[in-house]
């Protein structure tokens, strides 16, 4: 049951994707192009889908933390590190980069393995291989220090 | 590069739906809809017992287009302008930036904003900041 319910909770996200014009990079990179505004080529509508995503989310974990548990597990699973640390600056500098270069985060990057072809196919290769090797890398490193987080 | 339309009203209701997407999943196990976190523990080594689950997940959101295509008559094909050692590079970049930085755009940018979590936000902000800086150097610089 649970699976199932993972199944069509990916299937209306990946939904969200498509109609949101997310799963297609030519817009992401029209929209991450702010050089394009005094000349009429930005795309604004990803800050319509953040903002749309942002919105719901907000409102609707209000609702579903109030409650003792989640259906289908005995607790909440939320991050609990608070740390800013050089990883949390040194990864998203590295995810931007990329997501800049090809317009693909995961989550369009997944959506195009059925619709975009070898180019997809390569992307998504690479990404894996990407996270293989970062998840190897931080098997070997010590735990990073938590920096005091206080103010 | 390619034109694309302004499309507010489809992409509100797109980012409705990746929130309510959220939202549920958090209803239903108690989980961040990090998809960056979800597919990388699709590689070994398995910490749980949760493979299943993942694989239904992210097999959603693959099976998701041609749902769309199912009821549209036409396939949304990505528009894809980069190269070969583009996408490669990218990829490469992406997948290790997201699982160094403990997540991607799902995950800190809706999950974590939604949360209000300070790590989040910088993590948004940087991932946010280097993509307009990429862009920007290769549309415009070279």
């Amino acid at each position: 049951m649970v699976i199932l319910a993972q199944f069509v909770i990916g299937l209306v996200l990946g939904l969200g994707l498509v109609i949101a014009g997310m799963s297609n990079p030519a817009k992401v990179l029209n929209f991450l192009d702010l050089a394009a505004i005094p000349t009429g080529g930005w795309d604004a509508s990803l800050a319509f889908v953040l903002g749309g995503a942002v919105v719901v989310t907000f409102i609707g974990y209000r609702l579903v933390l109030r409650r003792d548990r989640p259906i289908f597990d005995s607790r909440f699973h939320l991050p609990t590190s608070t740390a800013i640390d050089t990883r949390i600056l040194v990864g998203p500098a590295i995810f931007g980069i990329g997501w800049g270069l090809a317009g693909f985060c995961p989550g369009p990057a997944l959506t195009a393995l059925t619709t975009g072809g070898p180019p997809a196919w390569l992307f998504l290769a690479a990404m894996f291989a990407g996270m293989a090797g970062a998840r190897w890398l931080a098997a070997r490193e010590p735990a990073p220090s938590p920096v005091p987080h206080r103010s | 590069m390619i034109a694309t339309d302004f499309t507010p009203v489809a992409s509100l209701l797109g980012g409705a739906l990746i929130g309510a997407a959220a939202v549920a999943l958090m209803a239903a196990n108690g989980r961040i809809a990090g998809i960056s976190g979800f597919a990388a523990r699709l590689l070994p080594p398995y910490a749980d017992n949760g493979l299943a689950g993942r694989f239904a997940f992210v097999l959603g959101i693959v099976l998701a287009p041609l749902l769309v295509g199912l009821a549209t008559g036409s396939l949304p094909v990505p528009q894809i302008e980069a190269s070969a050692p583009l996408l490669l590079i990218g990829g490469l970049l992406v997948g290790f930036g997201a699982v160094w930085g403990n997540g991607c755009t799902s995950g800190h940018g809706v999950c974590g904003l939604a949360r209000l979590s300070p790590r989040s936000l910088v993590a948004t902000s940087v991932f946010m900041a280097t993509a307009i800086a990429t862009v920007f150097l290769t549309r415009h610089l070279i």
